[in-house]
């Protein structure tokens, strides 16, 4: 006969059976704690800003002549979530394209950063914006004027850009 | 105003004060419940309703106030009505009896709701046993296998654990000789206290307390591992909140008794005698307001113990803590009584005692 034996049991000591001190150490475990320091971020006063590796709402950049993006329509064909829709037009520029229509709809982003990757000309790129407020499904759906940022706002991001990628 | 005799006057008045000084210090319970949680375990907790978030259990009640009341179709409306009031009710109906000082005018106590009642401590421990009747018929009611086996555990738990408290109360009761409360606390003035000569007998009343108050590590009733909330799962609104400020009162009621029976009420020593030399001495106000300072500042440590608890242990298994009901703390609390009586009898003997 097999009878499995409690051994955690035997192993305990008389002092240990009777839990009272090994309730007290617990106790004292826990009263040591109420002093340690906290680390919590009073988050509306205290906000924190990321770095330039952080993927965030994707953006496009606009420079001093308009925006960089020649509307290939990569980014909307590698998005994983189909969450980009990219319509090109005609200028007279040196570029000769532009994006007509540019949007990306944030409730199907998931900050996967591949539209960053695949663009040729580092025209969308992912920005340090991580307060993402909609209260309508329309108001998720951004448009140019919501993505274009000004060049000199992105410049952590297009730094680590070019160290890493 | 002839109309209202003076004794109903100042009953009501009593009344009063101890309901509404009960819900405030719930309600502040609640506040550093929360706070000391958060404490232990490396976080801030509630800071932003007022200044250090002191209104944040204010705050809480309004929610619970405007929350929309679901009761679920199939539940038995009537007794799932009644429930939450039973549980509040019962619990503060245990303020009758509890002393918290002494200021005779007329030869009556004005420091306690009822005074002079010769079986106060029987009547908190019934008060405290009838309180079981709203868990479990909240669970009964609501219809839902969950809440049903919470309220069953919650039963079984403290009918459990009762009678080790009875029978722990019993060592204190035979050195103190009455049943009386306020005779209780003066058996133990100058640092006589229970709790030196009843040491068994106060830690196992101290854990049948946290049994019978539904707190952890013995809060199996509403485990929400395997209960989803368990007997109050299909609670909402103020109801809920009656459920929860219930369980806040008991625990004060569990402190304000271990305060009476084992720590001697609002004794200190050599407090009283040199407050007599002083001038401040039995019929002064002054004197009755220290009393309750003194029996507060007891309560507090106590309070304080059972939220620490609360956040150090895991809660027990459901087979342990019958185990440890019936095969720990009863023949314990037997051996207890057994062994004050033979003490007793000894000292009595040789005309010590």
């Amino acid at each position: 006969m097999n009878i499995k034996k409690n051994t955690e049991l035997e192993r305990m000591t008389f002092w240990e059976k009777i839990y009272l001190p090994e309730i007290a150490r617990g106790l004292s475990l826990t009263f040591k704690q109420m002093f340690e320091p906290t680390f919590t971020r009073q988050y509306p006063e205290e906000r924190w800003i990321p770095t330039g590796s952080y993927r965030g709402r994707p953006v496009l950049v606009l420079e001093e002549d308009g925006e960089r993006c020649v509307a290939c329509g990569l980014c909307s064909r590698v998005c994983p979530a189909l969450a980009i829709e990219v319509q090109a037009g005609e200028t007279d520029k040196v570029k000769e394209r532009y994006p007509a229509k540019f949007e990306i709809n944030m409730l199907r982003c998931i900050y996967c950063g591949f539209c960053e990757e695949v663009c040729p000309e580092e025209a969308i790129i992912m920005s340090k914006d991580y307060e993402l407020v909609f209260t309508s499904q329309e108001e998720a759906i951004l448009g140019k004027d919501k993505l274009l940022i000004p060049i000199a706002q992105l410049q952590d991001r297009l730094e680590f850009l070019r160290q890493y990628r | 105003m002839d109309a209202i005799p003076a004794g109903a006057l100042i009953l009501g008045v009593k009344l009063f004060l101890v309901v509404n000084v009960l819900l405030i210090i719930a309600a502040y319970l609640v506040y550093f419940e929360r706070k000391i949680s958060a404490w232990m375990q490396s976080r801030v907790g509630p800071n932003r309703v007022g200044p250090l978030g002191l209104l944040q259990s204010f705050a809480d009640v309004f929610k619970l106030y405007t929350k929309e009341d679901i009761v679920p179709a199939l539940v038995d409306k009537k007794y799932h009505m009644i429930a939450p009031v039973i549980s509040i009710g019962i619990s503060m109906a245990t303020y009758a009896v509890i002393p918290f000082g002494e200021y005779y005018v007329g030869g009556v106590n004005l420091m306690a709701v009822a005074p002079g009642i010769s079986i106060g401590l029987l009547y908190l421990l019934a008060m405290s046993s009838i309180g079981v009747y709203g868990i479990t018929l909240a669970g009964w009611s609501s219809n839902n296998k969950y809440s049903l086996l919470g309220g069953l555990r919650s039963a079984a738990q403290m009918i459990s654990y009762e009678l080790s408290m009875g029978l722990a109360l019993i060592g204190a009761l035979m050195i103190s000789g009455s049943l009386d409360l306020l005779e209780i606390v003066k058996s133990q003035s100058g640092g006589k206290w229970n709790l030196f000569f009843q040491p068994i007998g106060f830690i196992i009343f101290l854990v049948a307390a946290f049994a019978e108050t539904n707190r952890a590590p013995f809060d199996l009733p509403e485990a929400e591992p395997e209960l989803v909330g368990g007997y109050h799962t299909e609670y909402s609104g103020m109801k809920f909140g009656l459920f929860y400020l219930a369980e806040y009162i008991n625990m004060l009621t569990a402190s304000c008794m271990v305060t009476v029976i084992y720590l001697g009420g609002w004794d200190i020593p050599f407090l009283y005698e040199n407050l007599a030399k002083a001038g401040i001495s039995q019929g002064n106000p002054l004197l009755a307001l220290i009393q309750f300072g003194v029996f507060f500042g007891k309560l507090i440590p106590l309070l304080f113990f059972f939220i620490w608890v609360r956040w150090s242990l895991p809660r027990f298994r459901y087979d342990q803590l019958m185990d440890l009901g019936w095969k720990v703390m009863l023949p314990l609390a037997l051996a207890n009584i057994l062994l004050t009586g033979i003490v007793m009898t000894i000292l009595q003997y040789f005309g010590i005692l």
